[in-house]
């Protein structure tokens, strides 16, 4: 047997040696908080969570419906907000600005907006909305999730669509299509299923996003679905009853991160299966 | 009653003395094309002539998919590309023509990799009709059944064509790209090497499939398999370099070359 060979067969263990440790750590923790979530969050599952309010302080009621529905809203006007602007930022780098000098600078731009830390989004949303207001509102606390999820929306929208090959861009455009009919119908169609992961990756970025809505939605005790006024959401009533000393505050803090995981995992499950479907079927 | 009437046979337009008759459908004129500072075609001069096969050969690089890109204008998508000179279709030039839309519905294109859109077979089909006609259900079913038909996949397609056109075999998918263009009535189809991702099977089809078009329709095709340019083509451009250097009818080219770089092109002295 020669050297060569053996070299190649040890270099060739050590990496999947290494690449093993790398993964059982990254799953370990992952399971690990997962579990921790799961443990303290079913134990402190409750129907009344759905049906009651957020009690006030030093008071028994147990519930979370002005939260859930309050994360709801933002999540819908977030949407409402993110997904038009990424989509159509991210088809403009892909399918009009290309590698040209603009298209890389916003590229460029758009990476460093990625990274951007989310507590300074909500001091610009602050800035911007909630002061011109005068109070905190559940409609800047949309905004300022919404800036957080454009960048990761438009980056994969880009990256999907530039994963559609120029033959079948040109194969529309050579049978007359013009450009719009071509990117709603064929790129936009090729690349869905990244466009919509993409998606779901900026809504799981900001579903447990709490220092922004600190800054704009911030909460609200009672149930209200009015948006130019403060909401009550999830993650800041995770982060203000975690740290009070109140047990059934507590409580309902794990409950509240449980429910956050379980939406998350479920809208991915379902979305996954959606698409699924339709690419066996179309 | 027995018909003693003799059958004369309509004359094949493959066979030389046809192709007097044939006239000019496409003719290129001075053409020259630039991608940014590269000069890609010098100085081009040719007709294709109607309902005829005619072929691009050459080794890669050439120029002679470039030649095709202008015939439909495709290369207008790259900002950097530009083409000068003159190429008439049916004496109008293409180069000024303000409707690029109309152009394209009258020179379809196929390229080398099969690209059938996300979307149902029949969807692909109805696709590049929708852009130029509003049928009826029942009209459209008619129109996309013909396409099918002329691109000889109906047989095989007819029982899914609801399903997505990406779970077809290679050849298929070709035909399905070829149909797709047919769907549109073209009166000059392109085909950049629409038979070098294929089995040699799909590639017979395919060229039985080009034979039978060349009623209706007249074909520019490049490819990089001489004995195909010999099989299914009346005509043929030999190209080097950017230039034209010879363009006859296929028999005569690839019997009797008259310029010795077409000569050690075909016998394999190079490309």
């Amino acid at each position: 047997m020669n050297v060569v060979y053996l070299r190649r067969r040890a270099v060739n263990v050590l990496t999947k040696v290494l690449m093993t440790i790398a993964t059982i750590a990254g799953v370990f923790f992952l399971l690990w908080i997962m579990w921790t979530t799961f443990r303290f969050g079913v134990a402190a599952m409750h129907w009344s969570l759905f049906t009651q309010n957020t009690p006030p302080p030093g008071t028994d009621g147990y519930g979370l419906k002005n939260a859930i529905v309050g994360s709801l809203l933002l999540m819908v006007i977030c949407l409402a907000i993110g997904v038009p602007v990424g989509l159509m930022a991210g088809t403009w780098l892909a399918e009009y600005g290309a590698h040209g000098r603009t298209a890389n600078v916003v590229r460029f731009i758009n990476d460093i907006m990625l990274s951007a830390p989310s507590i300074e989004i909500g001091l610009f949303v602050y800035a911007i909305m909630v002061d011109p207001m005068g109070h905190f509102s559940g409609i800047s606390g949309s905004v300022a999730l919404a800036v957080l999820m454009v960048p990761i929306i438009v980056r994969t929208t880009d990256e999907m669509l530039c994963l559609v090959g120029t033959d079948m861009r040109e194969a529309a455009i050579a049978l007359g299509a013009p450009a719009w009919i071509v990117i709603t119908k064929v790129t936009w169609r090729a690349a869905r299923a990244g466009i919509v992961t993409g998606i779901l990756i900026g809504l799981a970025r900001i579903v447990g996003e709490t220092a922004p809505l600190l800054f704009t939605a911030l909460n609200d005790q009672y149930f209200s679905t009015d948006m130019l006024h403060p909401i009550a959401n999830l993650p800041v009533v995770i982060f203000q009853f975690a740290m009070s000393p109140y047990t059934n505050w507590q409580q309902m803090a794990w409950a509240a991160a449980f429910i956050t995981v379980v939406f998350v995992l479920v809208l991915s499950v379902l979305t996954r299966w959606f698409l699924a479907k339709v690419q066996t079927t179309r | 009653m027995v018909n003693f009437a003799v059958t004369v046979k309509p004359a094949d337009p493959s066979t030389v003395n046809a192709a007097e008759q044939s006239p000019v459908k496409i003719s290129v004129k001075n053409l020259n094309f630039h991608y940014g500072k590269f000069h890609a075609l010098k100085n081009i001069n040719l007709d294709i002539r109607q309902n005829c096969v005619t072929a691009f050969i050459g080794p890669s690089g050439c120029g002679k998919s470039t030649l095709l890109r202008t015939m439909n204008r495709i290369f207008d998508l790259y900002p950097r590309q530009r083409a000068e000179g003159e190429i008439l279709l049916d004496g109008e030039n293409i180069l000024n023509m303000q409707n690029i839309t109309t152009l394209r519905a009258k020179v379809g294109m196929v390229f080398q990799k099969p690209t059938p859109f996300p979307m149902s077979i029949y969807e692909n089909i109805a696709f590049g009709i929708r852009l130029y006609e509003k049928l009826s259900r029942s009209e459209m079913d008619h129109r996309v059944e013909q396409a099918l038909m002329r691109a000889g996949l109906w047989d095989e397609v007819k029982d899914k064509l609801n399903q997505t056109g990406l779970g077809l075999s290679g050849g298929q998918q070709q035909r399905l790209c070829i149909a797709r263009a047919l769907a549109v009535d073209p009166e000059v189809l392109l085909l950049d090497e629409p038979c070098s991702a294929l089995d040699p099977v799909s590639t017979a089809k395919i060229e039985d499939l080009m034979f039978q078009l060349k009623e209706t329709c007249t074909l520019a095709v490049v490819t990089h398999n001489m004995q195909q340019a010999a099989r299914v083509s009346t005509y043929t451009a030999f190209m080097l370099d950017g230039t034209l250097i010879e363009y006859k009818e296929t028999s005569k080219l690839f019997t009797k070359p008259t310029d010795s770089r077409t000569e050690d092109y075909i016998t394999g002295r190079f490309g």
